[in-house]
């Protein structure tokens, strides 16, 4: 190796090194703590280290814990589905209906709510969805039921704010995906005397799997992390695996049951990610 | 045929927007409300509810302390990602790829975990919450960001002109500094702004990590407490606001670079 060459070297690793020892302070010795952690024990306001695996074998035979588990996983997938199911076509009128100009306009719009910081967001939906708020005064006033709906803390708020959030997030994705499929692809097939659905369901819908499946992982990985949107509108009716976390921290705190449950959260979205793997290889240009 | 389609179309369209602009809407109009509660029936439009967010103390003090921590944060999540895009695309480091996937792992963790994770580190090394500590959060959840869109726009282009500039006589800082930063400025401008974005919004990790001085979406949390509030609309509407106003500048920075 010429003397330039390790010079450069020597450089480039200055460079990386503050980045690198960073991640590892703040973020991979946290880990490292969070899984110690998980495996001590809380005993009377102290945590004592003993090793073992009793937070875990608690968490499998209490079933208000498995329980938050299933529901997690229930409102997560419900979410993923229902979203994709809404997001598809908007994203498809953006990219096939929508002029090419107003496009971008177009998906700027259908994200802004986007913007909005959580907290406020789902404090926006418990608005609408109130005993007397937006929507059953709407409907209502539409005389399509007589009596309120009770929708606020219930786990159709918690969807409802759920999807409102990754309609957009997968409007995004979906519709990056589809603006990159050649035309070619389907004038071939429609030459061939395919009609629009078989174009649809053999060309246009396979070739954007990929998209569809990067955005249902995000959708996944961030539903089933999140705490705001079912602690401000699902309230206290069905809990959550990050609600419970969360309620670990409160008085008494228990701080080793919130590692594990934590693990256990991690557990998840790793076996999630897993099973998307083969979709989610990332390109660089 | 066609036309049912086409009607469908823009019909769906329509709806799906409605749903996304619902709860903005009535976040934003209610914050107008001249009354104690923001549902329907509108009356007003009055500013009071403004007024009175200008006028809380708390909240005026979150705000501020939302500010400095998404400015300080941003600034430490740039030179971070930065240096680091640099390094790993100039270096050809061995395995730069592993090191590549480390910096960008915190995107891949729920804010709750990180959040959590840091928590527990902290209370373990007896480092007491504060909002260095959000400070720190937010620079971990935003400093793979920053690296993604450097690293994004590392072009070899820019290698000639670095060796330039060396070759006349600059030193490595001053390489960095004066050519390579400049050269890059779109995309720093960028990952700046949507780290701030990122920052101001966040609220898991400042929740976590802080004790009395708080951001503004704790703040607006511990407002929630007290039920519908056309205050807390109106608090809701100029953190709404605010975030537009930085993803405006982010759009176009990065359309600049475009051009």
């Amino acid at each position: 190796m010429t003397t330039p060459e390790r010079a450069e070297r020597r450089r480039a690793w200055a460079a990386v090194a503050p980045a690198l020892l960073w991640t590892l302070a703040f973020f991979v010795v946290p880990f490292a703590m969070m899984a110690a952690m998980s495996l001590w024990q809380r005993q009377g306001r102290e945590v004592v280290r003993v090793w073992d695996l009793s937070n875990y074998q608690d968490f499998l035979s209490k079933p208000h814990l498995l329980g938050a588990l299933w529901n997690s996983i229930e409102i997560t997938v419900l979410v993923t589905v229902i979203s994709v199911v809404l997001a598809y076509p908007l994203a498809w009128i953006i990219a096939e209906r929508v002029p090419r100009h107003l496009q971008r306009l177009a998906l700027a719009l259908a994200v802004l709510p986007f913007w909005t910081s959580y907290v406020v967001r789902s404090y926006a939906w418990t608005l609408v969805l109130a005993k007397n708020g937006v929507l059953n005064q709407a409907l209502i006033g539409a005389g399509l039921i007589a009596e309120p709906l009770e929708i606020s803390a219930t786990r159709g708020a918690t969807v409802t704010g759920f999807v409102h959030f990754f309609v957009m997030l997968l409007t995004l994705t979906i519709y990056a995906n589809l603006v990159q499929l050649p035309a070619n692809y389907r004038r071939a097939a429609a030459d061939l005397g395919a009609g629009p659905l078989a174009v649809f369901w053999h060309v246009t819908l396979p070739l954007t799997l990929p998209g569809i499946m990067v955005g249902a992982f995000l959708t996944f990985v961030l539903c089933i992390g999140d705490y705001i949107t079912p602690q401000i509108l699902g309230g206290n009716s069905e809990l959550v695996l990050p609600q419970v976390i969360m309620l670990q921290l409160g008085r008494g705190a228990d701080l080793p049951m919130a590692a594990a449950l934590s693990i256990v959260l991690m557990t998840v979205v790793t076996a999630a990610w897993l099973a998307c793997a083969r979709w989610l290889r990332l390109e660089r240009a | 045929m066609t036309a049912v389609l086409r009607l469908a179309s823009w019909g769906y369209a329509l709806a799906l927007y409605g749903f996304i602009f619902l709860p903005v809407v009535v976040l934003v109009l209610f914050s107008f409300q001249d009354g104690r509660l923001p549902i329907p029936p509108f009356e007003g439009p009055t500013l009071r509810w403004y007024a009175a967010v200008w006028q809380d103390r708390s909240l005026t003090a979150a705000l501020g302390n939302s500010f400095v921590v998404a400015l300080a944060s941003s600034a430490v999540s740039c030179a971070l990602g930065f240096l680091a895009a640099w390094g790993l695309a100039r270096g050809r480091l061995a395995g730069g790829r592993a090191m590549q996937g480390l910096i960008t792992a915190p995107l891949t963790v729920s804010y709750l975990l990180i959040g959590l994770g840091l928590m527990i580190s902290f209370n373990l090394t007896g480092i007491s919450p504060s909002l260095l500590t959000v400070g720190i959060g937010h620079a971990v959840i935003n400093t793979p960001l920053c690296f993604a869109i450097c690293f994004a726009s590392m072009g070899d282009h820019q290698v000639n002109i670095e060796r330039a500039a060396r070759d006349l006589g600059a030193r490595e800082w001053q390489v960095l500094w004066l050519v390579t930063a400049p050269m890059l400025l779109p995309a720093l401008a960028a990952g700046f702004a949507l780290s701030v974005t990122f920052s101001w919004d966040e609220f898991i990790i400042a929740f976590l990590l802080s004790r009395f001085d708080v951001t503004l979406p704790v703040e607006i949390w511990s407002l929630l407490r007290s039920g519908l509030n056309p205050k807390t609309n109106a608090a809701g509407s100029v953190v709404f606001l605010v975030s537009v106003a930085m993803v405006l500048a982010a759009e176009f920075t990065l359309l600049r670079r475009r051009r």
